[in-house]
């Protein structure tokens, strides 16, 4: 059984209001020096057969379901 | 066709709400509405709960949430229509019945691709995302619509061009966007967008008048042919004015601004 990673993020130049939220509270809080704050979800994902035939299935429910293209991209990476 | 004969589908699955208050808006303007469980499109159900999409007139898919909203808003609940009755519902938008999607219900019409639809009926992959409000939180409260359709959207029949509206809004996710960069001008072209936030006196919105930042205040659109249409406020919220936030103040009467939406529907299916 292979076990992929997949990475959802939101494409260049869409805003990211839970990052900049985060960042903003951080602040508040009395951490300095933070620059970008971006939020990521990563499905980590078991998957009978090999790890490559599991990264391309990956890729095609990123297409059906898990990712919009619109606002963002994925990349699905094999863990073993 | 009468009132009474239009059958409505008010579709939902675990997690969804507000299908009551759907429900009951259609039931004010005299259709038969009911609700219904995916599981009965697809026949996993005992059998006199067994129905499928072709049996009704319109479909409405309520607004709230589904399925706690994991992966996106309405993505799981639009994959898993998708999934159980595409083909159906396509035939069931090529035969010119009405699809109204609120809040969630706009969410995922959508991830289904049947909005903005700019080269048929459903695309294959979403065209555009209801994406997280600029403020980064939920927000709830009464906007104004101005009704902008120039007549394409069965949803406005018989309302008039520049018609306010105050329908409340309740959502975390309503930023409408795409990436093509002539997103707004097909929208307006196509005669597709249906409502605009606007401030009280009918001038451009600015926040909280635009609860989520969508570019040109944009609140609902419809397809091409102009039977399926999504917007995030609540219209079957305000099917009674007494639901309106000021309904102490004075009201000309008892009917909310939202149950136009409703009669205009009714009275395109009155004329079919």
């Amino acid at each position: 059984m292979a076990v992929i990673d997949i990475r959802i993020e939101l494409k260049k130049g869409v805003a990211d209001p839970e990052g900049s939220n985060t960042k903003k509270t951080l602040e508040s809080l009395g951490f300095t020096g933070i620059g970008a704050v971006k939020t990521v979800k990563i499905f980590e994902m078991e998957l009978d057969g090999p790890a490559e035939q599991a990264v391309k299935t990956g890729e095609e429910m990123c297409r059906k379901l898990l990712a919009n293209p619109v606002v963002q991209n994925y990349k699905v990476t094999a863990v073993r | 066709m009468k009132a009474q004969d239009v059958k409505v589908c008010v579709l939902r699955i675990e997690g969804t709400n507000c299908e009551d208050e759907m429900v009951e808006a259609f039931r004010t303007v005299g259709a038969r509405p009911e609700k219904v469980h995916l599981k009965q499109l697809l026949g996993q159900c005992s059998d006199g709960l067994k129905r499928s999409l072709e049996e009704y007139d319109i479909l409405a898919l309520p607004g709230g949430f589904s399925a706690g909203d994991y992966v996106r808003a309405g993505a799981l609940f639009a994959a898993r229509i998708k999934a159980a009755v595409g083909h159906d519902l396509k035939m069931f938008v090529e035969a010119g019945k009405p699809v109204l999607g609120v809040c969630n219900g706009f969410q995922v019409l959508v991830e289904l691709g049947l909005l903005p639809a700019f080269d048929g009926t459903m695309a294959e992959q979403p065209e555009a995302a209801l994406y997280t409000n600029d403020s980064g939180r939920f927000e709830c409260r009464p906007s104004v619509l101005r009704n902008d359709n120039r007549g394409n959207c069965v949803f406005t029949t018989g309302i008039k061009p520049g018609a306010l509206m105050q329908i409340p809004s309740a959502h975390g996710e309503g930023r409408l966007l795409s990436s093509d960069p002539r997103f707004l001008d097909r929208l307006e072209t196509g005669d597709q967008v249906v409502f605009r936030y606007v401030q009280p006196d009918g001038s451009p919105a600015v926040y909280p008048w635009n609860p989520n930042g969508s570019p040109s205040d944009i609140a609902g659109i419809c397809n091409p042919v102009g039977n399926v249409m999504g917007m995030m406020p609540h219209p079957e919220r305000a099917v009674t004015a007494y639901t309106a936030a000021d309904w102490t103040r004075g009201h000309r009467s008892e009917d909310g601004d939202g149950k136009q939406i409703f009669t205009a529907v009714m009275k395109y299916l009155s004329k079919r």
